[in-house]
């Protein structure tokens, strides 16, 4: 017989009020979970939607105009290349990656092209330790990583999923699909651009975009053979979606005052809008945990302090203090806390795996680590409910016990 | 051993006063058998409350082997009771979702007694009241003299020095009432203090001594010469 067995046999007993004490914060719990687990995966759908379209900001010329986002660079007008460096050295938040490219229209095995430059990452990650910072560490919100090139996976292929790539050579070539079918080259095989002699490094997948009749070239090869000098014509930037919608287009105008910043709009406010709603339900839900399972348990537990008035006399006149009188409503408190927050938890992840393909088109898989802070919420939220009736438990004059109740 | 020193209780509620016990001064030795007698509303369970350190008075103080009850913390008084006093109750007061046993071994637990422990002395004392074949069966499933016996035994779990015992025939049939009268001087005989609040003539006269209360305040009683009013 403890403090423990006193608590078990009592719920046990009375199984009515221990189901409507949790009621409120299970159905509440439930709801946060479901919304919070959809969110969470929903997030990560976007993440993932963005990895696969590669950049989602760019950094244009003041005069240039967006008529199709793959064919972004492919405009006369220039911004000095400098503008990497600033970028680096801005180390803002939410910047994941970014790429420089420069193109220059051409006649390559006479098939017309445009031969792009672009500057690989370990190149730019070069730039970052010269100025002695560490690039792109700041990161907020986002759930998922964006699928960026790598020092581990640097195979010239992933340009046409990431565009970007982790290195060139500087007498290295990659061709898109349709002027490798154009001109019969393949990986490997020698290219002459601008009377200067190339190797196929790769030739990429077939993407539907207008980098399928690209030839890309390390940027400052491109610069030196058309004579265009230390300019790019866009900077592609890889931004986590979060950051993106939450000022991150702001940040980079305010810091390139002379450039335009373009963001793929569409996609990033659209989904990152409706998390953002998914999130501010979540929040709902949570002051409705908080308000109304508070304001229940607070209830119930007045209710059965008033019930067992004469049991708490009586566990007074047989020596019990006040403070064991606390825990006793405290540590009930506690245990139904723990068991609506778990049980919310199953529910909840259990409504979300069914409705989440139904209401927000993806695949949902239960969270673990919302059982830890479902629990942490529910049990909190008892305990301060249960809190003030536990102490008046206390408080009671246990001469109650002689009296009937 | 017990000593009340000018001890009177008065409840305050708004602006009236209701005088529960006047000035009361009284000595209780070791191994006495009191019977507090009166009508209802004369501050019999006032005066037993006071006695077993629940209700603080409004003036006075109670001493218990030399010390004041009320002048230590509310955590040591709890404790005092748990280790000194026993109470009997007129409706038992077992907790209804408990087994016999389990009432038994309320006290134990408050005291911390290891579980294997508690369930030894729980049985030992429910033999003693002759309920050895009852120890998991509910208050609800009891006779009302069995759950007045398992009362006496989770009294006596602690094996405390004095018993207080309010109105601990009032619920009972004849029969009972006897067994119950035969256990409580049994527990005198063992030593240990009574004192028991009741309106039972009969079951008064068991006690050694008599206590007269009206209106809150003691009946003089020549044959007590341990008894003053103030």
């Amino acid at each position: 017989m403890n403090l423990r067995t006193i608590i078990w046999k009592e719920l046990r007993e009375r199984p009515t009020a221990m189901f409507v004490s949790l009621l409120a914060i299970l159905l509440s719990v439930t709801a946060l979970v479901a919304i919070r687990n959809v969110t969470v995966f929903s997030e990560i759908e976007v993440a993932d939607k963005l990895d696969k379209l590669g950049a989602n900001v760019l950094i244009l010329p003041k005069e240039a105009s967006l008529q199709d986002y793959y064919a972004a660079d492919m405009q006369s007008e220039t911004i000095p290349e400098e503008l990497v460096s600033e970028l680096i050295l801005a180390q803002m938040t939410g910047v994941e990656a970014i790429a420089p490219k420069l193109c220059i229209p051409t006649t390559i095995h006479n098939q017309k092209t445009t031969l792009t430059g672009i500057l690989p990452q370990s190149e730019i990650q070069k730039i970052a330790s010269w100025q002695g910072g560490v690039l792109f560490k700041k990161h907020e919100g986002c759930k998922a990583k964006i699928n960026l090139a790598n020092e581990k996976d640097d195979s010239p292929e992933a340009l046409s999923k990431r565009r970007t790539l982790q290195n060139l050579g500087e007498n290295d070539v990659i061709l898109g699909s349709e002027f490798a079918q154009a001109t019969g080259l393949k990986q490997g095989e020698k290219i002459q651009i601008y009377d200067e002699d190339f190797t196929v490094l790769a030739v990429l997948d077939s993407t539907g975009t207008v980098d399928d009749s690209r030839v890309f070239a390390h940027l400052h090869n491109v610069q030196d053979l058309s004579e265009s000098g230390e300019v790019v014509n866009v900077i592609e930037v890889m931004g986590c979606c979060k950051d993106v919608a939450n000022g991150l287009v702001g940040d980079l105008q305010s810091l390139l005052p002379n450039t335009k910043i373009m963001t793929i709009a569409n996609v990033v406010k659209t989904q990152v809008s409706v998390n953002q709603m998914m999130t501010n339900i979540s929040y709902m839900f949570l002051t409705i945990l908080v308000v109304i399972g508070g304001a229940s348990m607070a209830s119930s537990t007045f209710s059965n302090v008033i019930e067992r008035r004469r049991e708490i006399g009586t566990l007074m006149a047989l020596g019990a203090s006040p403070k064991f009188v606390t825990n006793l409503f405290l540590a009930k408190a506690a245990l139904l806390g723990l068991a609506g927050g778990i049980g919310g938890y199953v529910l909840g992840s259990v409504l979300a795996y069914f409705l989440g393909p139904y209401f927000a088109d993806i695949s949902v898989q239960p969270l673990p680590s919302l059982a830890i802070v479902a629990a942490g919420i529910a049990v909190f939220v008892t305990l301060i409910a249960s809190y003030l009736p536990a102490r008046r438990a206390a408080n009671l004059d246990p001469c109650i016990c002689f009296k009937e109740v | 051993m017990m000593h009340l020193e000018s001890v009177c209780k008065v409840y305050r509620k708004k602006k009236s006063e209701v005088i529960a016990l006047h000035t009361t001064t009284l000595d209780i030795p070791r191994g006495d058998y009191v019977a507090i007698i009166g009508p209802s509303g004369s501050g019999k369970t006032t005066l037993l409350s006071i006695l077993g350190a629940m209700s603080a008075p409004s003036k006075g103080k109670i001493w218990l082997d030399g010390q004041s009850v009320y002048d230590l913390p509310i955590e040591e008084r709890a404790q005092l009771r748990q280790e000194k006093i026993g109470f009997v109750f007129q409706t038992f007061n077992l907790i209804p979702y408990l087994t016999a046993i389990e009432n038994v071994q309320i006290p134990l637990a408050l005291a911390k007694q290891p579980v294997e422990k508690q369930r030894e002395r729980a049985e030992e004392l429910l033999e003693k009241v002759g309920l050895s074949d009852r120890m998991n069966h509910k208050p609800d499933e009891l006779s009302v003299g069995q759950q007045q016996r398992v009362a006496l035994a989770r009294m006596l779990a602690n094996d405390p020095e004095i018993i207080l015992a309010d109105e601990p025939t009032g619920n009972l049939d004849p029969e009972t009432k006897d067994q119950v009268m035969s256990y409580l001087e049994e527990f005198n005989q063992e030593g240990r203090t009574i004192i028991m609040v009741t309106h039972d003539l009969s079951a008064a006269k068991c006690a050694k001594r008599i206590l007269k209360l009206s209106n809150g305040g003691v009946c003089p009683d020549e044959t007590n010469p341990l008894l003053k009013t103030a």
